[in-house]
């Protein structure tokens, strides 16, 4: 290669430098501004000493620490182990939707209503109705453990939103590529199973990423049934210290928590090109 | 509407019975009426070239044929079989013929060879490997062998048409149904799919190839049909078809499409 920039291309390589230098300087002066007016106003409220010292408290927070963590890792048994029980549930639901024939209008009805009823529940009151209202069946084999309850509450919840999703999923796959596999001979089972689902489940990723993100939040509600996770443990260790600090940390962690999967969900939609419409712009959309 | 009548079967079909008959074939979707009473032959061996304008059928007819419309009334035969009785399997006449789509609709999720191997697997539970030796021998004959690990969207639009083509034959079907295939392709990479159907005419391939590409249908066809308003209009030799068309709307087609 022995190409070098013309003059003309030098000039405008210059131009478009200056110009990131001033936008870099510009955006470090807005952000140190907005910071200082927003700390400044926070700071120079009448009740500012009383909040920092019932919320911000340093030493409740070192000593309230541990106990928060513990709780934390119950709910990330509890995200991970529904996640499972959620994707295989809303999987199945999504496809009974997709059945075909009269044999199978009992299974699409179920699975129509399943979601229509798990989608319009609130999930506190799901929780509180599994919670208090399967151990009251005193059913032989019924868990009587708030963490499972809860557990099955989240699933019972999220596995209507997630066969949404599924669904979407599995719609927007062109009809072209059903009539492409039927036209090869496949059955309609086989088409979906080998042609339509796998492009499906690709392109739902992101979105589903998003509702794992949702789903490590609403963990935090089992604590209303007395399971020790991080939001009823910072309950417990505000009661002891009289001081809400405890609540700020676990806020802390759910968030320190959330942003890595977000992150993650970011970065394999843009690896995987599956941003849409601003992925199909030549050379990554840099447009002035 | 009259159910279709229950025919004798033939013993032996004759040398002379067409492959595939079309016969009264009607079609509809909603109030607009796609295929009326539409009657047609193709023997084994032959290439039978379908023109007409837009919307005159061309590709509903195609569809019908692989069963992937319902007829609303008519019967189609396929090597002396209704394949229109709704008691057959439709999925074993799938697997018999051949189609090839516009927008090549390849799987976009599987590799060209894994495009080529999926039906032999799960339709013929053809063994992996024998089916894998089988798809790179059809690649090889559509001159694509070396792109065989390639996902579709790496290939040009020529290569991915020429792969759906390997796709469709590499079940063996008695007849391949090719619809508009080069209508997406850029002019450029038109030559190299139509040299491919050229060549395949030559192993004796019966085909129904439904295009605007005259040249072609003046030089591989055996028979030319004018499809218009949902009939076959005037079929013939291509030679009398489009360069001595009886029917005045054959003509102003012809007239319309050359410039």
């Amino acid at each position: 290669m022995s190409w070098a920039p013309s003059e003309r291309q030098q000039e405008r390589d210059a131009y478009r430098r200056s110009r990131a230098h001033r936008s870099t300087l510009v955006a470090a002066v807005s952000t140190v501004a907005l910071v200082a007016v927003a700390v400044l106003a926070l700071t120079s409220s009448p009740g500012w000493p009383r909040v920092k010292a019932s919320f911000f408290d340093w030493d409740v927070a070192t000593a309230s620490f541990p106990a928060i963590l513990d709780g934390l890792w119950l709910n990330i048994r509890v995200m991970a182990v529904s996640a499972v029980f959620i994707l295989v549930l809303a999987l199945l639901l999504a496809l009974a939707r997709t059945l075909h024939g009269p044999v199978f209008f009992p299974v699409r009805a179920l699975a129509t209503g399943y979601v229509d009823v798990f989608r319009g529940l609130p999930l506190i009151l799901v929780l509180l109705l599994v919670g208090f209202g399967l151990p009251g069946l005193r059913l032989q084999g019924i868990p009587t453990s708030a963490v499972v309850l809860g557990g099955i509450a989240l699933v019972l919840t999220y596995s209507a939103y997630v066969a949404e999703v599924f669904r979407a999923g599995i719609e927007s796959v062109h009809p072209s590529q059903m009539a492409a596999a039927r036209s090869l001979g496949l059955t309609r089972a086989q088409a979906m199973r080998h042609v339509v689902l796998p492009q499906a489940v690709r392109r739902v990723v992101p979105p589903l990423l998003n509702d794992l993100v949702a789903l490590s939040k609403d963990s935090g509600l089992i604590s209303i049934l007395g399971a020790i996770d991080a939001v009823r443990a910072a309950q417990i260790e505000t009661a002891r210290y009289a001081n809400f600090t405890p609540y700020v940390v676990a806020g802390v962690l759910f968030v320190a928590l959330t942003i890595p999967l977000t992150r993650f969900t970011d970065r394999f939609a843009r690896r995987s090109g599956w941003l849409g419409a601003q992925s199909a712009l030549a050379g990554g959309g840099a447009m002035r | 509407m009259t159910p279709g009548r229950v025919r004798d079967p033939m013993p032996g079909s004759l040398p002379s019975s067409p492959l595939l008959s079309v016969r009264g074939v009607r079609k509809a979707f909603g109030e607009h009426v796609v295929l009326d009473d539409l009657s047609l032959d193709v023997h084994a061996h032959q290439v039978v070239v379908l023109i007409g304008a837009s919307g005159s059928g061309k590709s509903t007819l195609l569809r019908c044929i692989d069963l992937l419309e319902d007829v609303d009334d008519g019967v189609i035969e396929l090597e002396g079989q209704d394949i229109t009785d709704p008691r057959l399997d439709a999925d074993t006449v799938r697997a018999r013929i051949g189609m090839v789509f516009q927008a090549y609709n390849l799987f976009p999720h599987l590799r060209v060879l894994d495009n080529l191997t999926l039906a032999p697997r799960l339709v013929h539970g053809t063994g992996r490997d024998q089916a894998r030796a089988e798809a790179m021998a059809v690649l090889d004959r559509v001159g694509l062998a070396d792109r065989a690990t390639a996902f579709p969207d790496e290939l040009s639009g020529g290569q991915q048409q020429r792969v759906a083509i390997a796709r469709a034959l590499v079940g063996r079907p008695a007849v391949m149904l090719l619809d508009e295939v080069t209508s997406a392709l850029d002019p450029e990479l038109v030559g190299e799919v139509l040299q491919l159907l050229a060549e395949l005419k030559q192993t004796g391939l019966t085909m129904v190839v439904a295009t605007h590409e005259m040249g072609f249908a003046r030089e591989v066809a055996d028979e030319v049909c004018f499809l218009h308003e949902g009939r076959v209009h005037e079929r013939g030799t291509p030679a009398q078809v489009l360069g001595d068309p009886r029917q005045e709307r054959t003509r102003e087609f012809l007239r319309r499409i050359t410039g």
